[in-house]
């Protein structure tokens, strides 16, 4: 077996322990951290079903970007939604035998590629164009979406230019998941995607990717508003009646 | 310092989000409570040795606490969806005055302390150390933000800068760098049992004045009662009710409607005072204690109902954090929340707002009125903070929306609305409240005060608006200061008891 198989394996069970591990902990950390007072933006749903209703339409939709700023919301919803296609077409590289919902996705995953890049370079565009947010942003916000757009336009040159030996790399991604390692072809464009995915998978736990898990747990969107019918006592707080 | 002269912005036909003007309100810093204040309500009296490292665990344990400050610490992808949502940057053009960079003057911090990438790659995602600079930003910005979430409505997350302000100030607080304004009316409220520090028989004298005016008036015995043992209802009120033009118009009215509808009631001159300045603060200890003594006043007094006068974000405190607070509401457990719950009239909201309760007098046909009196006026409505991004009224979501609005109307033939993108969950601030209302941050508060001015100029142009209706004290007091900057007459402020005052039919005294 060569090194650069070794190397790979090892980097991408380092990537998803990382990713899993990192995202398990932080939302144990958003789990065990009360919120002590009732604080839904209002108006707010006042029951449990109208607040699950209003997060699918934050995740599904990006409501409140919508309402903000509709330059940011076409491409972060471009890029978002290009991204879930991209991500459920390469399912297949994980599964044998593939599934028909995967195999169906195929072609809109491989188009949805562009959409991904395009959406990405509106982002990056407004970090230099808008001068607010030129002003907020950090090194890291730039990098993020260099990261993004460069493992995007990797796949894409994989797919519509230098094709790549997609037959090994399939039995490479099963053999690591059967812990049965098979060897990774030595494409350099293909070894150069892979590294920047295993990049993304190690920060998304320790940097601002974390928006993601976050919307769920913000008590802005996440709280019923009832407060008047329904006592909210955090452990802490109650502490102070005694 | 402060108070020096400054330019009042230009009201322009439609908006216009500013360039940003690096550093152009850095100088805007409210006076440092004195140590007596600060000792006052149990925080350190001033800046000490090793105060850096006190700061840090301070947020590690709100951290700990908070989860809306951890989440949001996290959360923020750097979008700037919200960055030209806050009034003051609107008014002002600095930078920092963008909610997602006054969250930044805090995050940087967290990330150097808390997280990895901060500890180890400080540069790349702008993480520093907790420096004497970095504590006089937060001073300065953090006092530039008036908590009335409206970037929060238009974060994709929900981030709320208004919890990252509440913090940041806790940690101030905790350290010893308070703010005078808010922490010295705390301590009264603490001593003397309201804001402005008005002793019972001030309040008495102040309540038989207005039974004779409104006798004058009106010909009609209405009552203004304190200390009733066995009333219904304890009103509690902002104590600018009590004497502040035009306050003391919208404590007549609820006097009225409680006349007109026969309901006894009584105001306590224990629990004066409704607004709660720990929310400004951040301070769930204050909060609770400020809390507290309306329900002391209630249990004492052996009234049925709670309700709350025209005060935002007083109306927040009692709508969304009383019941978990000191179990004024529904569904608490523990001892006094039992004890309160069975003496309370559970047929009826607890708390309920004053707007609430004349809206379901009106809806029985309790109240009549004669409309036309109000056709003096034109009126719009202000929709405050507090009430309309941090509570409710009624049943339904938005609630707090209609329910004036539809008073309004039952009181008076005209009304125009400002522009949609402007009022509702999106209103703007008055640019005064969240504990900015003092005259040490007045050219803040003109500036922040902008994008107000320009919805409320659009309806004065095209309908002839000359009456500006708000639900809290906050607003009135600060419009009545700052409509004359821009030209504006300050009597054009006025609250909505204020019109159900003038148009009300009394008919036979009870
Ligand atoms: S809470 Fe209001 S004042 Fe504070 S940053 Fe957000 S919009 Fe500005
Ligand atoms: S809208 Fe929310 S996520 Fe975007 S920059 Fe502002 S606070 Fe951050």
């Amino acid at each position: 077996m060569s090194a650069l198989t070794i190397a790979y394996a090892l980097l991408f069970y380092a990537a998803t322990a990382m990713l899993v591990i990192g995202v398990a902990l932080k939302i144990r950390s958003y789990l065990r951290t009360p919120a002590p007072l009732k604080i839904p933006t209002t108006p707010a749903p006042t029951t449990q079903g109208g607040v699950a209703l209003r997060l699918a339409r934050e995740v599904v939709l990006f409501e409140s970007l919508f309402k903000s700023s509709k330059w940011t919301w076409i491409f972060g919803w471009m890029f978002h939604a290009a991204l879930l296609l991209v991500l459920l077409r390469h399912l297949r590289y994980f599964q044998e035998p593939v599934w028909t919902p995967v195999l169906w996705v195929q072609f809109f995953g491989t188009y949805a590629g562009f959409a991904m890049v395009a959406g990405l370079a509106g982002l990056w565009a407004r970090r230099f164009l808008v001068d607010r947010v030129r002003y907020i942003s950090t090194p890291s916000d730039h990098l993020h979406l260099a990261l993004l757009l460069a493992i995007g336009l990797s796949g894409l040159t994989m797919r519509f230019v230098a094709h790549t030996d997609i037959v090994a790399l399939k039995a490479f991604m099963l053999g690591l998941m059967r812990f049965d390692w098979q060897p990774l072809p030595g494409d350099p464009l293909l070894l150069l995607h892979l590294t920047l995915v295993a990049l993304l998978m190690f920060v998304f736990p320790i940097s601002k990717l974390l928006h993601a898990p976050g919307l769920f747990f913000s008590p802005s969107r996440n709280q019923v508003d009832n407060p008047r019918e329904v006592r909210h006592v955090a452990a802490w707080a109650a502490a102070l009646d005694k | 310092m402060a108070t020096a002269a400054f330019e009042t912005p230009k009201l322009k036909p439609y908006p216009v989000i500013p360039l940003i003007a690096e550093g152009s309100m850095a100088h805007s810093k409210p006076y440092v409570a004195s140590s007596a204040i600060q000792q006052n309500i149990g925080f350190p009296g001033e800046l000490a040795e090793g105060w850096e490292q006190r700061a840090i665990a301070k947020m590690g344990e709100l951290l700990g606490k908070y989860r809306s400050l951890r989440v949001y610490m996290d959360a923020c992808v750097h979008c700037g969806a919200c960055s030209d949502k806050c009034h003051y940057f609107l008014g002002t053009g600095d930078p920092k005055n963008m909610p997602v960079a006054r969250q930044d003057l805090m995050r940087a911090v967290y990330r150097r302390y808390f997280t990895f990438a901060g500890k180890h790659f400080p540069k790349l995602v702008g993480a520093v150390d907790m420096t004497k600079d970095v504590l006089d930003d937060w001073y300065a910005y953090y006092h530039q933000c008036s908590e009335c979430r409206r970037c929060s409505v238009f974060c994709p997350y929900g981030i709320d800068t208004a919890e990252i302000t509440m913090a940041a100030r806790e940690i101030m607080d905790a350290v010893g760098l308070g703010q005078k304004y808010s922490n010295e009316i705390i301590g009264k409220v603490h001593r003397i049992g309201n804001n402005l520090g008005l002793p019972g028989p001030a309040l008495e004298d102040t309540l038989l004045g207005l039974e004779e005016d409104v006798k004058e008036d009106t010909g009609v015995d209405v009552r203004y009662p304190l200390d009733v043992q066995g009333a219904e209802v304890l009103l509690v009120t902002p104590s600018a009710d009590f004497f502040a033009e035009p306050h003391v118009e919208s404590l007549i009215g609820y006097g009225k409607v409680f006349h007109a509808a026969g309901i006894s009631w009584t105001l306590s001159s224990k629990a004066s005072e409704a607004g709660n300045f720990g929310m400004f603060i951040g301070n769930y200890e204050q909060l609770r204690k400020i809390a507290l003594r309306i329900r002391e006043a209630a249990l004492e007094l052996g009234v049925k109902r709670i309700v709350v006068g025209e005060c935002g974000h007083a109306w927040r405190v009692a709508y969304s954090f009383w019941n978990t607070l000191v179990g004024i509401g529904a569904g608490g457990t523990d001892p006094f929340a039992i004890q309160l719950q069975s003496q309370l009239d559970g047929r009826y909201k607890q708390p309920m707002h004053i707007c609430e309760l004349t809206y379901d007098l009106i809806q029985r046909g309790a109240l009549k009125f004669d409309k036309e009196k109000n056709d003096d006026r034109i009126i719009t409505f202000h929709d405050s903070c507090n009430v309309a991004r941090a509570s409710r009224m009624g049943d339904m979501p938005g609630g707090q929306f209609v329910i004036p609005r539809e008073i309004i109307k039952a009181v008076a033939n005209r009304f125009h609305d400002m522009a949609p993108e402007t009022i509702h969950e999106s209103t703007f601030c008055c640019g005064g409240g969240g504990g900015l209302l003092t005259d040490d941050l007045i050219e803040l508060r003109v500036k922040g005060a902008l994008p107000r001015m320009e919805a409320l100029k659009n309806v004065v142009d095209q309908h002839g608006v000359n009456f500006m209706a708000t639900i809290c004290a906050i607003c009135k007091a600060q419009f009545s200061k700052v409509l004359p900057y821009y030209g504006f007459d300050m009597g054009m402020v006025g609250g909505v008891h204020q019109l159900v005052s003038k148009s009300i039919r009394l008919g036979e005294p009870h």
